[in-house]
């Protein structure tokens, strides 16, 4: 296969083959830390953290590794990753580390690190492999990122705990609840595909 | 030390106040792809509700005599994961030895379950409450029902709604998540009853 360019990869994973709302990957994390901002911004890099350099690690070992236990190859240098950035975040963010509580953790369970580890690293050098993770874990940021936005300005009128609530409007106690998460997700992923079989249909003429 | 609740209402409060996938967004993955028919969710359901129970107390034994003594905390994750591997391993191993037709019915799920964050979910709840033996079995067996119980509702529901006439890009994953938002908006109905934390 020949190697792709950097600048198509980032576009790929982050808008034409965005992992949370076009492979419907890495979703139990991406909703329980959407309330506020900030918990999303430390979640997505941990994320594309973790996805960069486990790509990195198994594309750098993929002739290595027995076809047969690849699976549990992969998810331990995920989890060794993973306790990485959880070491790290309770020395230097306490207050968001326990917030975050146990979706650090599960981080190791979230499949779009796994998901790029089969589809991409396997078949694909180690540093493009560490692209590929890195921008997939970018492109999961900014879906967080947004739908982190809607909630925190509607729920708590605030963007990174800064008022933005001027006009003095009723914040809507349902968007710091879980059903708006559903209700967020579900419409971003309503308006992508339908721009999606959009596009297709206009091609096919 | 274990916090001061009766494991009964952990066990009544993780099934309807925190269900783990319209509360805590936990086992996500496998709940929108294999809800399309009612039987199939209902197998996954079992097999989620045993396997939690099992990967829970073993967990609980693990943590508790394993990783607190020498003071592991550091590589937990890594333990469990192995534990929750294993488990399903040996389980599905067994079943197809022992129980054919439970494996018949239960086996295409087994392996998915692994990576089902539920279990590693609940694993890592039981140890940040702190959770004694009993709470921690309730509450896992709770959280197993109370995850079938969702997938259950959503799978019945899409059924019904495969005859639908929809508006494009709205089948699929996107109508799930709505339909999930609403069954989250009437669970919020349970929340004064107990909460647990």
């Amino acid at each position: 296969m020949a190697a792709e360019k950097i600048g198509a990869n980032f576009k790929r994973n982050m808008f034409t083959e965005n992992q949370v709302l076009r492979a419907i990957l890495g979703i139990c994390s991406s909703l329980a830390v959407t309330n506020t901002m900030k918990n999303s911004l430390v979640m997505g890099l941990g994320v594309a953290f973790v996805t960069g350099l486990s790509s990195l690690t198994l594309s750098a070992m993929r002739n290595v590794i027995p076809h047969r236990v690849r699976m549990l190859v992969q998810t331990l240098v995920i989890a060794a990753y993973v306790i990485f950035v959880d070491l790290l975040l309770q020395a230097y963010m306490p207050d968001i580390s326990k917030q975050l509580g146990p979706y650090v953790g599960l981080i190791i369970t979230n499949c779009i690190i796994m998901g790029r580890a089969e589809a991409y690293a396997q078949s694909n050098p180690p540093i493009p492999a560490m692209w590929d993770g890195f921008f997939a874990g970018l492109g999961y940021t900014m879906i967080l990122m947004i739908i982190s936005l809607i909630r925190e300005v509607l729920g708590f009128g605030t963007v990174f705990g800064f008022n933005v609530n001027f006009v003095g409007f009723e914040t809507w106690t349902i968007m710091i609840m879980p059903p708006a998460a559903f209700f967020i997700i579900g419409s971003m992923i309503w308006f992508i595909s339908a721009r999606a079989a959009k596009k297709a249909a206009r091609q096919a003429k | 030390m274990a916090p001061n609740i009766s494991p009964l209402i952990i066990f009544i409060a993780s099934i309807f106040t925190s269900n783990m996938i319209l509360n805590n967004f936990l086992g996500m993955c496998s709940y929108l792809s294999v809800s399309t028919e009612y039987k199939t969710a209902t197998g996954l359901g079992m097999a989620v509700t045993l396997v939690l129970v099992l990967t829970t107390a073993i967990n609980w034994l693990v943590y508790t005599f394993i990783i607190v003594p020498p003071e592991l905390y550091y590589l937990q994750y890594i333990i469990f994961i192995m534990v929750i591997a294993a488990l399903v391993q040996i389980l599905e191993m067994g079943m197809d030895r022992y129980m054919p037709d439970l494996h018949a019915k239960l086996g295409i799920f087994l392996p998915l379950i692994t990576v089902n964050c539920a279990i590693l979910g609940v694993t890592l709840f039981m140890v940040i409450r702190h959770y004694n033996f009993i709470q921690s079995v309730l509450f896992s067996l709770g959280s197993g029902l109370g995850w079938w119980l969702a997938i259950n509702m959503l799978a019945a529901i899409r059924e019904k709604l495969a005859s639908a006439k929809l508006p494009p890009g709205v089948k699929g994953p996107a109508l799930s998540f709505i339909i999930t938002g609403i069954m989250a908006m009437a669970f919020i109905g349970f929340s004064g009853i107990f909460t647990i934390q």
